[in-house]
């Protein structure tokens, strides 16, 4: 269950090894001992991933997860709930990608729809019944601000952000008077190694930063925050800068 | 009969969860349920004054409080109540009869099966003990559908592991409790303001005794030589001769329904350091340095907050904590280091409560014991983690505990340091309940 203050004693991290959900894992041990489920491609990452959290004495359990066998996942998820309670659900795995070819070589394109988008409303249809069942839950969708308005430079991406976006926040709606709760989270740039050698944008964040974020608004029952909180006016003012002049700016 | 899904949290507004409530069951209907209660389990509620997770079960059963029923007392003036009779209707049918609860809560509004649940205790537990000390017996029906009748004399590990167990050993149907002998519905009140910690501890520990209620409210923002400033109120039932004017004339009055309510949570808490800064400033000089002899009545003395239906609510959308320790008496070194901490901290508390417990009872999972408790009150926030986590390991270092009525986040692993009879708390629903008929948010979150 989670308590009073926010704090979960199961967390489930999809996408397990990436450095956000890392340090979600962090920040929550920082002040409780929550039980982790680590699901993501076995390999070595993932062992480095569980012997860091277990060494900070939480117990982890890996399990294997491939985002795009969308069939798997409802059997997935259901046998991760069939000895517990799913607490806390980061939907942490996405794919960013060469952001020319995302549009022109097929298969890029279409992987990372599936990645993106596809994945995240499969794990998300499954997690929702689970929560329902439990009467209790949150689940944490990683969103991007590049979904908030598409802009020419990595669209793709942006695109599959912005339908996975959408869902998440209905899904948040539909959810209400369940117990069970969702978190949109829409980071602007993150120095992680999904973005290691891109030139940071400005408002830059650090994973870390990302997830005392989250876990400030898990505990507060928040359904969308921004980070840094200074992303929501600056989107809020790209939103409606109009399409010539947005065309022009930058970004 | 409805089964609906609805989202509940206890008083403080934390942590909601969504249970399947079931209501207008009658006792009867509590056998089929529980054997029907399906892999979440059912858990018996109350009026909800609980603070944390206790009365709720997420994905579960939720059963609504049994419809109240009060027979006429015996001739030694015990009564049989049904377990969801409200101390507030108690109250309002044994007055006119001369008789009144021997141990009341902060509130009127928790029910019989509750206050036995949760062993809760008043301002008069230094003489009288707490709830569970005032019943002759109750029936109960165990996880597997069986009826039992417990008490002191009976039964008494049942009993005893019920009384405090937080509803995990059967649902409460009905209770025979004691009642005691008034003349009025008013109480003879003392107000003392004391000007720090030792001075209050003194005079409690010196003459709480020569009363039968005794508390001190605790001025939080008071610091340094002044830590600890109080006022000190302690009562008598009044006798007849005692009233007059209004009350005079009808003395045994009863406690009416509030008169003011919040109608809903503002955006934001109210409840804020420097609304509490002017609300404690003003309670301490309000108070007479000494003053005896003041008639108050039941509401005003036993229930002053009664009085505002859904006072929770100015706490804002997020909530609130009611932080609930007790220590040994010897240990109000504890006391200071806590009260230091909590009135250092930046996170605003309210109502500071402070009482001297007399010795505990056989509760299993009873909170009171014999020493010092104080109950702060702070809104609800990530910054309060840290502060708790160290308060609660002093107090079970120095051999106390906190309230698992009021509790709504302690860390599990400290349970049994707190409640040593957790183990045979533990084997006993093994045996009695080894499907988890009883589950509740509390149950699942402390494995209790």
């Amino acid at each position: 269950m989670i308590n009073a203050l926010g704090q979960p004693q199961t967390v489930l991290l999809l996408g397990g090894t990436s450095d956000i959900a890392l340090a979600l894992a962090r920040a929550w041990a920082r002040h409780g001992s929550p039980e982790v489920v680590l699901a993501a491609r076995p390999g070595e990452r993932r062992d480095r991933a569980v012997a860091e959290l277990g060494q900070l004495g939480l117990a982890v359990e890996a399990v294997d997860f491939e985002a795009t066998d969308t069939a798997g996942h409802p059997a997935l998820i259901e046998s991760i709930a069939a000895t517990r309670d799913i607490d806390v659900a980061v939907v942490a795995f996405g794919v960013l990608g060469d952001e020319e070819r995302s549009w022109q070589d097929h298969d890029t394109a279409v992987h990372l729809a599936e990645v993106n988008y596809v994945a995240p409303v499969s794990v998300g249809v499954c997690l929702s019944q689970v929560m329902r069942r439990q009467g209790h839950g949150v689940i944490v969708a990683l969103s991007s601000v590049a979904g908030e308005r598409v802009r020419r430079s990595n669209f793709a991406y942006g695109a599959s952000k912005a339908g996975m976006d959408g869902f998440f926040l209905g899904l948040g709606e539909a959810l209400r008077g369940s117990g069970a709760r969702v978190l949109v989270v829409r980071p602007g740039f993150v120095h992680t190694k999904m973005t290691e050698g891109r030139d940071a944008a400005s408002l830059s964040v650090t994973a870390e930063q990302v997830a005392d974020a989250v876990t400030t608004a898990v505990a507060k029952g928040d359904d969308l925050i921004w980070v840094p909180k200074a992303m929501r006016g600056v989107m809020s003012g790209l939103r409606h800068v109009p399409r010539p002049l947005f065309r022009k700016l930058p970004i | 009969m409805s089964e609906q899904p609805e989202v509940l949290s206890g008083w403080g507004r934390t942590a909601p969860t969504a249970g399947r409530v079931r209501r207008n069951a009658g006792p009867d209907a509590v056998a089929d349920l529980l054997r029907g209660a399906g892999p979440r389990g059912l858990i018996a509620r109350g009026l909800g004054r609980s603070y944390g997770d206790a009365a709720q079960n997420a994905g579960g059963v939720v059963l609504d409080p049994l419809p109240a029923v009060i027979d006429e007392p015996a001739a030694d003036g015990s009564v049989r109540v049904s377990a969801g009779t409200s101390l507030h209707d108690l109250m309002r049918f044994l007055l006119p009869r001369g008789r009144f609860v021997p141990v009341t809560p902060g509130t009127r509004y928790v029910t019989v099966g509750g206050a036995i649940g949760c062993d809760v205790h008043g301002k008069s537990h230094h003489v009288t003990g707490s709830f569970g000390d005032q019943v002759v017996s109750l029936d109960l029906v165990l996880p597997d559908g069986t009826a039992r009748t417990v008490g002191p004399d009976r039964d008494p590990e049942l009993y005893w592991a019920t009384v405090g167990g937080m509803g995990l050993t059967g649902v409460i149907v009905s209770a025979v409790l004691r009642t005691i002998p008034v003349e009025t519905g008013y109480l003879d009140v003392t107000t003392q303001r004391l000007s720090d910690l030792d001075a209050v501890l003194a005079e409690m520990a010196g003459s709480d005794d020569d009363f039968t209620y005794s508390v001190a409210w605790i001025d939080t923002e008071a610091r340094g030589g002044a830590l600890g400033r109080s006022v000190l109120s302690r009562g008598e039932h009044a006798t007849r001769e005692q009233l007059s004017g209004p009350a005079a004339v009808q003395p045994l009055a009863v406690p009416a329904p509030p008169r003011l309510a919040v109608p809903f949570a503002p955006p934001f808490g109210l409840v804020t350091r420097s609304t509490v800064r002017v609300f404690n400033e003003a309670w301490f000089r309000k108070a007479p340095r000494f003053r005896e002899g003041e008639i108050q009545s039941i509401s005003a003395f036993f229930h002053p907050l009664d009085g505002v239906a859904h006072w929770n609510r100015l706490y804002g959308p997020h909530g609130f904590l009611q932080y609930q320790f007790v220590v040994p008496e010897d240990r109000a070194d504890v006391v200071r280091r806590i009260l230091e901490q909590v009135s250092g901290d930046r996170h605003t508390t309210f109502l500071a409560v402070l009482k001297r417990f007399g010795p505990g009872g056989s509760g299993w999972l009873s909170f009171p014991s014999a020493g010092w408790t104080l109950a702060v009150d702070a809104p609800a926030g990530p910054g309060l983690i840290g502060l708790l986590d160290r308060l609660d390991e002093q107090v079970a270092a120095a051999g106390g505990r906190i309230y698992l009525a009021k509790d709504a986040r302690v860390r599990p692993e400290l349970m049994t340091t707190m409640y040593p009879r957790l183990p045979e708390f533990r084997e006993l629903r093994e045996r009695l309940d080894p499907d988890r008929r009883l589950q509740s948010d509390l149950s699942r979150r402390l494995d209790l």
